[in-house]
């Protein structure tokens, strides 16, 4: 029996706590723990505790009387109808690319996943840059648009351009792995089933990567509502009207509210936390049927 | 034998998911990312090269670049350190910490500019304490590197991590048998593993602190020659109304950011040639 127990032969003079050899020594482990949470302590968690201090450090009326003040809700609500029209439409976008990426054999198709990867790559500073010179009003294009009446830069249209621009990646990213991996014949069975298309995707294809759709849905959220550089460059930054939260939060710090600045960043971290709580929590959940599985 | 343009599938809604796909993308990156080369390439080279050749912003591409460098080579200890430890040692609040990593993805950059900025000025909490030590933190250099390691800090970590799970335990105990010391195995047999991914994570990190704007700003004091990034000059030469000095470094820093995703690229090729002969 060659997987007979053999601990009885274990020599007498060996400690009885000795560690395997595939790990560091507990001292080590110690000291390499202890460095790393210092460092987090030092640089993620301290600025988070920060803001919520700052918020309250007038105590928690003055903080929120500070985000019922008609600056702040205007940028609430403005940075909700942003992500409103930007976040479906990426979600629409990285859905309809995923399926083209995975369901279809054609040349290019690396191009096209680079041109999509491209936005993580270039400064947000440099993406609003880019929005200016396309639809300012001294362009082409944006020029017809004010003389019909309706600008796009320093407007809101470039700003949920601006927000599209720099979580363009987010949905189709997250998506493409998962579908790869699915592969395609469960689509091609229902077809010859006789299912049209839309019933494919509906009862088919989208059971399948819900989870890793809502995974990316929310992260392209968290970073529309929270992006500054790109929209700082187009927004024009006018009170109550092109002024979003990151945007408002800028303005407020210049002007040494130091409150009200902190409140609605307080706002924005409580998003942030919530939103790597779900992530955490579809990331235990449901860890198989998100892309981090299947990515090499 | 070439490919065919397209390879005839029996799925339908190619047109559809086509026609969405490069409908967006035309109008949300390309076109405008065109219109920034057009402006280009109707101002011509020397104008291009004159905007750019001063003082005033070779020191900001010069700062911002060598800070990101600085800043994501921190990182890439700090972040192999940490998904080694996330990883392989198990210790209480782990799985918290693996979650917080992601902090700096979540977090709006105004909002950890701000609060980066409370803790590191003069009269902050960590700012105060270095204050007495008599150094300065927040509006020097140091300070735009404490943002640009915040914002970079998950890329090492969370490309890394995933390779430290698939290592085979069973490699390091052939080295071990082989009379290996733990350090000699760790530095010879575990630390090549982790190098392409390693490699990797830092140009990430390394591509997003160079055009990294609002977790910067803030803490930087955005002094000319001395606390001015390059993303900054931009939207001051965009209030200035100076579009082709906005797109002349708009420009250089695509360059820059174009060089960086090559190499990112060159990294994955080499270590997937690599992985697939050993």
């Amino acid at each position: 029996m060659s997987d007979a127990p053999i601990t009885h032969s274990r020599p007498a003079h060996r400690p009885p706590t000795h560690r395997p050899v595939t790990t560091e020594s507990p001292g080590f482990r110690y000291a390499l723990i202890a460095v790393v949470v210092l460092f987090l302590a030092f640089l993620l968690f301290a600025p988070l505790v920060a803001v919520f201090a700052e918020a309250l450090s007038k105590g928690a009326i003055e903080a929120v009387t500070s985000l019922a003040n008609p600056e702040a809700t205007s940028a609430i609500k403005l940075t909700l109808i942003v992500a409103a029209v930007a976040v479906p439409l990426n979600a629409v976008f990285g859905i309809a690319a995923a399926w083209l990426i995975t369901k279809y054999d054609f040349r290019g198709k690396a191009l096209l996943i680079t041109l999509i990867d491209l936005p993580f790559s270039v400064s947000p500073v440099v993406a609003g840059l880019c929005l200016v010179l396309t639809f300012g009003a001294n362009t082409a294009i944006g020029g017809w648009m004010v003389a019909q009446g309706y600008p796009i830069v320093f407007a809101l249209p470039s700003i949920i351009l601006a927000s599209m621009f720099v979580t363009f990646p987010f949905v189709a990213r997250e998506l493409i792995p998962v579908m790869i991996e699915q592969g395609r014949a469960e689509e091609e069975a229902a077809l010859t089933l006789g299912a049209s298309g839309w019933r494919i995707f509906f009862t088919v294809t989208l059971p399948n990567i819900r989870w890793a759709l809502l995974y990316g849905v929310l992260l392209c959220n968290a970073r529309a509502m929270g992006e500054f550089g790109a929209v700082a460059v187009v927004s024009g930054k006018i009170r109550g009207q092109t002024a979003t939260m990151p945007i408002t939060i800028e303005m407020l710090y210049n002007e040494y509210l130091s409150v009200a600045a902190f409140s609605l960043a307080a706002v924005l971290a409580l998003l942030a936390l919530l939103t790597l709580t779900l992530k955490t929590l579809l990331e235990w959940r449901f860890a198989d049927q998100l892309a981090a599985a299947h990515r090499p | 034998m070439r490919s065919p343009l397209i390879n005839r599938s029996p799925l339908p809604g190619m047109a559809l998911s086509a026609g969405i796909t490069l409908t967006l993308l035309s109008l949300v990156v390309l076109l405008p990312i065109g219109a920034l080369l057009l402006k280009g390439a109707t101002a011509g080279l020397p104008s291009l090269w004159a905007e750019v050749n001063t003082p005033r912003i070779w020191g900001a591409l010069y700062l911002s670049f060598r800070l990101s460098l600085i800043a994501a080579l921190i990182n890439l200890v700090f972040g192999v350190a940490l998904a080694w430890v996330l990883v392989r040692y198990r210790f209480p609040g782990r799985r918290f910490l693996d979650a917080a990593v992601d902090l700096p993805f979540a977090l709006p950059t105004a909002v950890a500019g701000i609060a980066l900025t409370a803790l590191y000025a003069p009269n902050g909490a960590f700012g105060a304490i270095a204050r007495d030590l008599g150094f300065k933190i927040a509006y020097t250099q140091s300070g735009i590197l404490i943002a640009l390691i915040f914002v970079g800090l998950p890329f090492v970590t969370r490309t890394v991590q995933p390779v430290v799970a698939e290592i085979e335990r069973e490699v390091e105990e052939a080295s071990a048998t082989l009379g290996a010391t733990r350090a000699y195995t760790l530095r010879r047999v575990v630390l090549p593993m982790l190098a392409p991914a390693a490699m990797t994570g830092f140009a990430l990190s390394l591509a997003r602190a160079v055009g990294e704007y609002g977790s910067v700003i803030f803490i930087a004091g955005n002094i000319p020659l001395k606390t001015e990034i390059a993303p900054l000059l931009i939207v001051i030469k965009l209030e200035e109304f100076n579009y082709v000095g906005a797109t002349a470094i708009g420009i250089a820093m695509l360059l820059i950011s174009f060089a960086m995703l090559l190499l990112i690229n060159a990294i994955q090729v080499f270590s997937r040639r690599r992985i697939g002969y050993v």
